[in-house]
């Protein structure tokens, strides 16, 4: 063994040294702790509307008050949490040691991206929790332009510049996945994981521009009584919508497209098996990512929208379906003669593949023009968009957490303490959203600040659920932060994985590896050779 | 679902909502039990045989691309045929007039009722809503007839339904709306047709059309577009339902949206061979106003010298 360099977590110690890193394993923790803290905001708004919504009456808050508290929660956890959760941490920290590359291709840009999330992030916090919004995190014109009297203007400020981050995360890791890949690291080898912050980042890179220019357009209505989206003033509000969901239905995929690529290594990993199907994975990732701008219009089926409109969309969201579903069959067929353990990250890869599977089987109602007229802005789209990106993407990203923690902090943390805390999650979220499917269907609006007392039970239910939901996510938290000090020494390699991550050492050095990685010809997933 | 079935279409709807529901149901179980069989049997270290371990199948995995492409454009077909029949009022429906506002539902019945956050129809005969917004977007929803349209300020949109049992039922507004969204209910009342006429006789009002006629008069319409009048101006008996050439070549059927947009914003659409003098009236007339307006224009064809009977 030749001179082995410090683990970049060893290198420079003073917090200078963290703020001016261009070491994109640094930034990926960066950003965790970043995310985390926006998590935990939302998340407290989220308690404050479950609290709220136990009585019918709105004996808590004000209406105002709890129309900026959803907006509040709605664009932390879509804007500040969601979409950078996993390319910005995960994506960050892996991508490059996947490919067994040195860094990303811009470390400088890869920091700038951080300081512009920063700067975004923290000056629409300060907007929102001094002034507050109540348009909603969809910002429906012509409310949010010229009847809502909150700060429009700054927060979607905000918001415009957090997408400049996006914009530039995806453009370093399309360049760093196409000139970066090791010797031998051809593009069928790559880890799906890889696939999937390709997808992702063609995604952010080709919707984000439509969000900045929406806002912006936003900005210039209510600044400068520009007509574009305001009736008065010869504008057409339904402009509003399609642009915006030209934007935010491809930000659907990019929240799930990562927990995908997530999901697909934490399986063949504790089931020490080759993905089912690679070739199928790879093209479902793409095809999701490319038919993802063509679906947007079923946000808008009863939005006065062309009736004929509305059927092409529909027909365009169930072909949408086809691959996800190819993609939980390949999953399932994963685990087939493999050898299975089920550790913590297993449970939450198969809590996010059932969880997963709910939120899509029930998009297809959505989909179908004729239940969704009476299911839209109902509390069943509340339930159907909540499986996808708190029982996907959430689950996906914890699983993710744990599975390369060893990786990340050179700890091991406490696996019975993992077990439980993801059992619990399963369940606590499933109470939590199962009842708002069953509110849904029995016509409760979203949105609605008191309700009629019919809707209670179900109510009570789910904020019981909320409760459970709230301790499973403290749980890690915990345990994750003890382990830092007190858990067991990682070993380098602590699943008997098979990614190029796996070969170097927990934590890694700076650079990466100290050696060249070793791609194996039956890359990613050579499990059937140990 | 508890939610009664009270118009002709919800039976309908629920029946392609059950048939989801089950198809989902065989899914989950059907993948929830493969993942626990393949769990146990396959768990580490378990004698089970792992010979031939190949993990490609491509009939395998055509079969299931294909088999829920093909499910899936079955239930397109079978739901964009009910959605069809939701967007296409019968010929025969009973018009009503809804304008919303921050935060209330305003009903104009032909005949001249008003009417705020209720809405009185009679049972066993569809019934077309045309709505609009003074503001915002709000949308109109009965859960009970499983019918939801948002309501725009600048243009005019539709629903219908054909209540089946008499009974009061929950109106919503599902479209936020701002502070007071969640207050933005009321009913509607569906009544025997006995009951509907004698509640349409004690609150019996001057007409729409009439009302319209006197706004005719009140706001100097007539003063252009009648007979004799000094300023060229498109005669406008029985201007509703016609196609109207346009000076920039189209041709525009004159329907309920056409002739709002000509009193609120007559530069959109210029009639060929006038020239664009008309004022707009916007600000000057209520959302009401307008569609009294308009009841009066398409009675006025009604009423016009007509030799050929009509065709609905």
């Amino acid at each position: 063994m030749s001179q082995t360099p410090p683990s970049y977590l060893q290198e420079g110690q003073r917090l200078r040294d963290w703020l001016v890193t261009r070491d994109h394993k640094r930034i990926a923790i960066l950003y965790a702790v970043a995310i985390t803290g926006f998590f935990i905001l939302g998340g407290i708004a989220a308690m404050l509307i479950r609290l709220e919504l136990i009585t019918p009456r709105g004996d808590l808050m004000s209406a105002q008050l709890y129309n900026k508290t959803f907006t509040f929660h709605g664009v932390v956890m879509v804007w500040f949490f969601l979409i950078p959760s996993i390319p910005n941490t995960l994506g960050n920290f892996l991508l490059p040691l996947m490919i067994g590359a040195r860094d990303v291709a811009f470390p400088r840009l890869n920091l700038a991206s951080w300081y512009i999330y920063m700067g975004g992030g923290v000056f629409t916090l300060v907007c929102l929790v001094a002034g507050g919004v109540d348009t909603g995190w969809t910002f429906y014109t012509p409310f949010s332009t010229m009847f809502s009297n909150t700060h429009v203007i700054l927060v979607a400020s905000g918001v415009f510049v957090v997408g400049f981050s996006s914009i530039l995360t995806g453009i370093n890791f399309i360049a760093t996945i196409h000139t970066m890949r090791v010797r031998g690291m051809t593009w069928f080898r790559l880890p799906l994981f890889v696939w999937s912050m390709y997808g992702v980042s063609l995604v952010m890179v080709l919707a984000t521009p439509v969000l900045a220019m929406t806002l912006a357009l936003i900005m210039l209505e209510r600044l400068a009584g520009v007509g574009i989206f305001d009736p008065a003033l010869g504008g057409d509000p339904l402009l509003f919508q399609h642009l915006f969901w030209f934007y935010s239905h491809p930000a659907v995929y990019i929240m799930i497209l990562p927990s995908m690529g997530v999901v697909s290594e934490l399986i063949t990993a504790s089931a020490r098996r080759r993905i089912f199907g690679y070739r199928f994975m790879v093209y479902s990732i793409l095809g999701i990512a490319v038919l993802g701008f063509f679906v947007w219009g079923h946000h808008m089926f009863v939005s006065g929208q062309s009736m004929y409109a509305s059927m092409l969309f529909s027909i365009l969201s169930f072909i949408i379906a086809v691959p996800s579903a190819v993609k939980v069959f390949n999953w399932v067929a994963t685990l087939h003669k493999g050898q299975i353990v089920f550790d913590a990250a297993m449970i939450y890869a198969l809590g996010f593949v059932g969880l997963f599977m709910l939120g899509g089987l029930t998009g297809l109602f959505l989909a179908a023009t004729a239940l969704d007229v009476s299911l839209t802005d109902t509390y069943f789209v509340v339930a159907h968009f909540h499986y996808i990106m708190v029982g996907g993407a959430v689950m996906a990203y914890l699983g993710g957490i744990h599975f390369w923690w060893p990786k990340v902090t050179g700890r091991m943390y406490p696996e019975i303490w993992a077990r439980i805390a993801a059992a619990m999650m399963f369940f606590g979220f499933n109470l939590t959203f199962f009842p708002q499917f069953l509110l849904g269907a029995d016509g409760m609006p979203r949105r609605y600040h008191e309700y009629p007392d019919r809707f209670q039970l179900l109510n009570v239910l789910s904020s019981a659920g909320a409760s459970i939901l709230a301790v499973a996510y403290a749980l890690p938290l915990c345990y994750l932060l003890w382990s830092l000090r007190h858990g067991a020494p990682a070993p380098d390699n602590p699943w008997e994985a098979r990614g190029l991550e796996w070969q170097t050492r927990s934590p890694p050095p700076k650079h990466n590896f100290v050696e060249p990685p070793q791609v194996d010809r039956d890359s990613p997933y050579a499990y059937e050779d140990a | 679902m508890t939610l009664p079935q009270a118009s002709s279409e919800a039976a309908r709807i629920d029946t392609l909502f059950y048939f989801m529901l089950a198809l989902s149901t065989v899914v989950c179980v059907g993948v929830l039990i493969a993942i626990v069989w393949l769990g146990i049997k396959y768990r580490r270290g378990s004698p089970a045989d792992r010979g031939g371990r190949e993990q490609r199948d491509l009939g395998l995995e055509a079969a299931w691309t294909l088999i829920p492409l093909l499910l899936f454009i079955a239930i397109f077909v079978w739901s964009v045929k009910l959605w069809a029949e939701l967007r296409t009022p019968p010929a025969q429906a009973q018009t009503i007039y809804v304008v919303a506002r921050q935060w209330m539902w305003k009903v104009q019945h032909v005949n001249g009722q008003r009417e705020i956050n209720t809405l009185h129809v009679p049972l066993g005969r569809p019934i077309q809503l045309v709505m609009t917004s003074q503001d915002v977007i709000h949308s109109f929803y009965v859960p009970a007839f499983r019918v939801k349209q948002d309501v725009l300020p600048d243009r005019y949109t539709s629903l219908w339904f054909s209540p089946t049992r008499a009974g009061e039922y929950e109106l919503f507004c599902a479209e936020y709306c701002g502070t007071e969204h969640s207050h933005m209910h009321g009913r509607v009342v569906v009544q025997t047709p006995a009951a509907y006429a004698d509640w349409l006789q004690s609150h019996a009002r001057q007409g729409m059309a009439a009302q319209g006629a006197a706004l005719y008069r009140a706001m100097g319409c007539s003063g252009c577009h009648e007979d004799g009048a000094s300023v060229r101006a498109p005669d406008l008996r029985g201007i509703a339902g016609r196609s109207v050439a346009l000076a920039d070549g189209s041709i525009q059927v004159a329907d309920d949206g056409y002739l709002r947009d000509a009193i609120l914003l007559p530069r959109k659409h210029i009639v060929a061979g006038y020239q664009p003098i008309m004022p707009s009236y916007q600000g000057r007339l209520d959302p009401e106003d307008v569609l009294a307006l308009i009841a009066y224009l398409k009675q006025s064809g009604d009423a016009a010298a007509d030799p050929e009977p009509r065709n609905p």
